[in-house]
């Protein structure tokens, strides 16, 4: 086998080193009614070539959104990424190393790190970022137990309706053994308002959680609800799934959000069928005691030459263990690059230029949409790139029918809506064309109304 | 801009932000083909002060410097213990860039992504055979969230039958997440002291009819085989608990043992140890979770099922504990793992963990006697020293650092706990002997040395890019971030 470089010779003189006879001699720890008395079930090993026939074979039973014309968004997104970041991602330097412990020799991943974290804090306008969450949702849920953490005594979470429903499950999953109550803020023109909320702010609410541009594309009005959840010192958790929007429009920092936490897929991860992508976690310095994960931080070596390191350990698992601010144990070190690459590449005027074509683009196809015979417009708040529209047609059957011209027109919002059953998510990004839209806007009126 | 750093071609590299230079961009925009138009004003953001401005040929040299800062495992040896740094096979990563994996939406409807779906069931049924469960859920992240995920799931098996219990049992010897998981499902934890193997004696003692589960890690970290492992489950069973099981170590009984048949409850994988994926710097991993028939109906959402020969996501489970994470789980990584198993097969997969446990007990012969083995029973896929026979007044850390300047990366330091001045040694099954002989004479010379020359421990280590570094002042002031004032 070619992974494995033990010649016969070899394991012979092993053998006799260590003492025994043979290498089952080894396993004599093992209980006789613990072992596995017949051989392991699947096929025997394949050459690389079959390997890759057996894979395609799988690959070609899929759809990838570059054969078809994809609109598809709700938390995972279609943005083109430049071929330098899988070619410096692909540095086996970097993906075949391990967690930075030994920081002599992992400077590389290190100053990557505070980089990431660098970028973040100055994307969302917060104070402080660390390396890293699983993705999007459940940093969002980590948010939340951070917020009940930083009150003490305040166990109730507003929850807007219109955070991504899959943020609000990984929430519900997180806390459902916890003393924790969630209530859920219905959206109103697909926004969260004032009028919602207040009413329910007291001083047993730890935090509202919002999305920004929610799961709508709507921009929610996040100054407003900072400062009504602040009157009653609780915290305003944004959760932003397209961090695009975050080079256009005002940054949750500075509209007040007390923790942002956001998906960064959006920047320069493949869809991969949703995952793994990355969340980021950013709050104010007053919460960095609190913060869950891991920490790059700047110090000097003995030379007293700048280096990083990981930091602030005392939080984590692996020193508090039962009183750690998370069981968290990796962050998504290969992602954080991936996103440091991308962000890099476009820098502070390709990122906002990007976000404006995406803007121009999705609100320039939602006009011509809401003109079309059959479909309007539900709300009328604000959206980034991605908007609600309502059908006339059953929004399945239309569905059906662009798949047949090869077009994923949206994602139906029914199941997570009730309510909504006739609306469609439909998202635009710069790899939508105006050809693409044309080609949309004439086959969504080709339907039956 | 070359930092004050550099000597010759052994190049410093400044932070991005401060190579930056007003007016350079690193990508070309596609062209505009509609009408510009704006947000409200009032809703737009100033510039992001202090975001880079580089050219694509800044990006590239300043990444590619700092991958020369770093070790991988295709840099050398990685004996981390407990980590399982095996050699992560390149086909992996043409596989999951195939275009039919990387560009697939998690939102196209089921049908027209059935090689997906066939893949992650394929890769259900392989981690099922291998471990012993029936039931596999290949969502979790990551090892942690796979025991966030399981610990759930046996909180709600116990709701659902009116079971009011508060704690859960964790041996000395399990990591850090365990107690950690514990805690977010709501647990008191009750600590039990293994030494060295756990008994099921020392379980009865704690166990009573408060106690939900007993978290355990099989091998365990000291790389030990939980001898006892039948006899606990059943204890734990009759008084009516479930027992999770930490499945870090996997790679030391594919083919030997299954823990699904011992009686364990629930089991996460690591797919990035067991199942060669990357490591990645720190993530992502993958935490699939193995279940007993008992907990399938808690599995998380969705769940796969195969249907003739279609397949598809079935959400109407109205016991699951919910989704831990947004869509199916680390898709990516699952392709890498799955071609795995398909280049090793059943054969390769035992093959594998034989010489992984081979590997490991040759380096424990050759350095037993030098170094202090403080559990002396037979050990599987690593082995742990302490630092007990070391001179000089040298200690574990100063090991570690000296095997640097020898051209290794440190095995895993201070854990488990259970040891003093752990030394914990995983060489996994892609190393070859000659490696492991180099290792060892390393680990022998730097003994003697701690003997006669204990300063070149407790200098070094003084050959790679930074020597040793001032953590304490890092976590005093905390600089988390560049700032232009700051620098």
């Amino acid at each position: 086998m070619r992974y494995l470089p033990h010649t016969a010779a070899d394991i012979k003189q092993m053998l006799t080193t260590i003492g025994v006879d043979a290498t089952d001699a080894l396993f004599s720890g093992i209980p006789a009614d613990c072992r596995l008395t017949r051989p392991i079930d699947l096929p025997p090993g394949l050459a690389e070539t079959d390997i890759l026939k057996e894979l395609r074979l799988l690959a070609a039973k899929n759809t990838p959104v570059s054969d078809w014309t994809s609109f598809l968004g709700g938390g995972a997104y279609n943005h083109f990424i430049p071929a330098v970041v899988d070619h410096l991602v692909s540095r086996s330097e970097f993906y075949t190393a391990y967690t930075p412990y030994q920081p002599e020799i992992s400077q590389g991943t290190l100053q990557g790190i505070f980089e990431f974290q660098t970028m973040i804090c100055q994307l969302t306008g917060m104070d402080m970022a660390n390396a890293s969450m699983y993705d999007g949702a459940s940093a969002c849920a980590e948010a939340v137990l951070l917020a009940i953490r930083a009150a003490k005594k305040r166990s109730r979470v507003l929850i807007s309706a219109a955070l991504p429903p899959h943020y609000r499950q990984t929430i519900a999953t997180y806390c459902r053994y916890l003393d924790i109550e969630l209530i859920t803020i219905e959206a109103t023109n697909g926004v969260t308002t004032l009028e919602q909320v207040e009413p329910l702010l007291d001083e047993r609410v730890a935090a509202l959680v919002v999305g920004y541009p929610n799961y709508f594309g709507c921009i929610e009005n996040i100054s407003t609800l900072a400062s009504s959840v602040h009157a009653v010192d609780a915290r305003l958790i944004t959760a932003v799934a397209e961090p695009l929007a975050l080079a256009l429009f005002k940054s949750p920092g500075e509209l007040g959000a007390d923790i942002v936490v956001g998906d960064g897929q959006s920047f320069g991860l493949p869809l991969a069928f949703g995952g793994p992508t990355i969340g980021f976690f950013a709050v104010r310095d007053k919460d960095m005691r609190l913060l869950p994960g891991r920490l790059v931080g700047e110090t000097v070596d003995l030379d007293d030459k700048r280096s990083f390191v990981l930091t602030l350990a005392t939080r984590e698992q692996h020193i508090r263990r039962e009183k750690a601010t998370s069981n968290i144990c990796s962050n998504q070190g290969m992602c954080a690059l991936m996103v440091s690459i991308y962000l890099a590449l476009h820098g502070k005027q390709g990122l906002r230029q990007l976000a404006e074509i995406n803007y121009a683009r999705s609100n320039w196809l939602r006009e011509q949409i809401a003109d079309l015979d059959g479909f309007s417009l539900p709300f009328s708040a604000p959206v980034f790139n991605e908007f609600v529209v309502t059908c006339q047609e059953p929004v399945a059957d239309l569905k059906k029918r662009l798949e047949q011209q090869k077009i994923l027109a949206g994602v139906a919002l029914g199941r997570d809506y009730p309510g909504l059953e006739s609306g469609l998510l439909i998202c635009v990004t710069e790899q939508n064309s105006r050809q693409q839209m044309e080609q949309l806007v004439a086959a969504l009126a080709g339907g039956k109304r | 801009m070359i930092g004050t750093d550099s000597r010759g071609l052994v190049l410093d590299e400044p932070l991005l932000f401060e190579q930056s230079q007003p007016g350079r961009i690193g990508f070309s925009l596609p062209e505009a083909d509609v009408p510009h138009t704006a947000p409200a004003a009032e809703l737009l953001r100033d510039e992001i002060t202090g975001f880079p401005e580089l050219s694509e040929v800044d990006v590239i040299r300043h990444y590619t410097r700092l991958s020369t800062w770093n070790y991988g495992v295709d840099s050398g040896f990685y004996p981390l213990g407990s980590c399982t740094m095996k050699y992560n096979p390149k086909i992996n990563e043409v596989a999951a860039r195939l275009p039919g994996f990387s560009d697939i939406h998690p939102q196209t409807p089921e049908a027209l992504n059935q090689g997906a779906l066939e893949l992650m069931y394929r890769l259900e049924r392989a981690l099922a055979e291998v471990s012993g469960f029936p039931a596999i859920c290949l969502q979790p992240a990551a090892g942690a969230q796979g025991e966030l995920a399981g610990m759930l799931m046996i909180r709600a098996w116990h709701e659902a039958r009116g079971n009011k219990r508060t704690k859960v049992i964790i041996p000395d010897t399990a990591h850090g997440t365990n107690p950690a998981t514990a805690a977010l499902c709501g647990y008191e934890v009750v600590p039990v002291v293994s030494d060295g193997i756990l008994s099921r004696d020392a379980v009865a003692a704690v166990m009573s009819n408060e106690v939900a589960a007993l978290m355990i890690t099989n091998p365990n970290t000291l790389g030990l085989f939980e001898a006892d492992i039948r006899a606990i489950c059943a204890l734990v069973h009759e008084q009516g608990g479930l027992v999770y099981s930490d499945g870090a170590n996997l790679n030391a009984l594919m083919g030997i043992s299954r823990p699904g048949d011992l009686g364990i409850d629930v089991m996460h994988f690591n797919l990035h140890k067991t199942f060669s994926t990357p490591h990645g710097g720190g993530g992502p991993g993958a935490g699939p979770i193995g279940v007993s028939a008992e907990l399938i109906p808690y599995l998380p959402l969705p769940v796969i099922i195969k249907e003739n020969q279609n397949y598809r996501f079935d959400y109407e489970r109205p016991h699951s504990i919910g989704r831990v994470k947004a869509f199916y789980g680390h898709f990516g990584i699952l392709v890498r793992a799955y071609s795995y198993i398909l280049a090793m097969g059943g054969p390769g997969l035992k093959k594998a963990t034989e010489l992984a446990v081979l590997n490991a007990n040759y380096i424990r012969a050759r350095l037993e006697g030098v170094y202090a083995l403080p559990f002396t029973e037979r050990s599987l896929h690593e082995v742990v020293f302490s630092e007990e026979n070391l001179g000089g007044g040298c200690r574990t850390l100063d090991v570690a650092k000296r095997l640097i300047d020898y051209g290794f990366h440190p095995p895993t330091i201070y854990f488990p706990l259970v040891v003093a001045g752990a030394l914990m040694i995983e060489p996994t099954e892609t190393e070859s002997k000659q490696t492991l002989d180099d290792f060892c004479d390393a680990l022998l010379a730097i003994a003697a040395e701690a003997e006669h020359e204990p300063d070149k421990l407790k200098q070094a280590p003084t050959r790679a890019r930074r020597r040793r570094l001032d953590e304490a002042t890092a976590a005093r002031k905390p600089r988390l971030r560049w700032r232009p004032s700051s620098n």
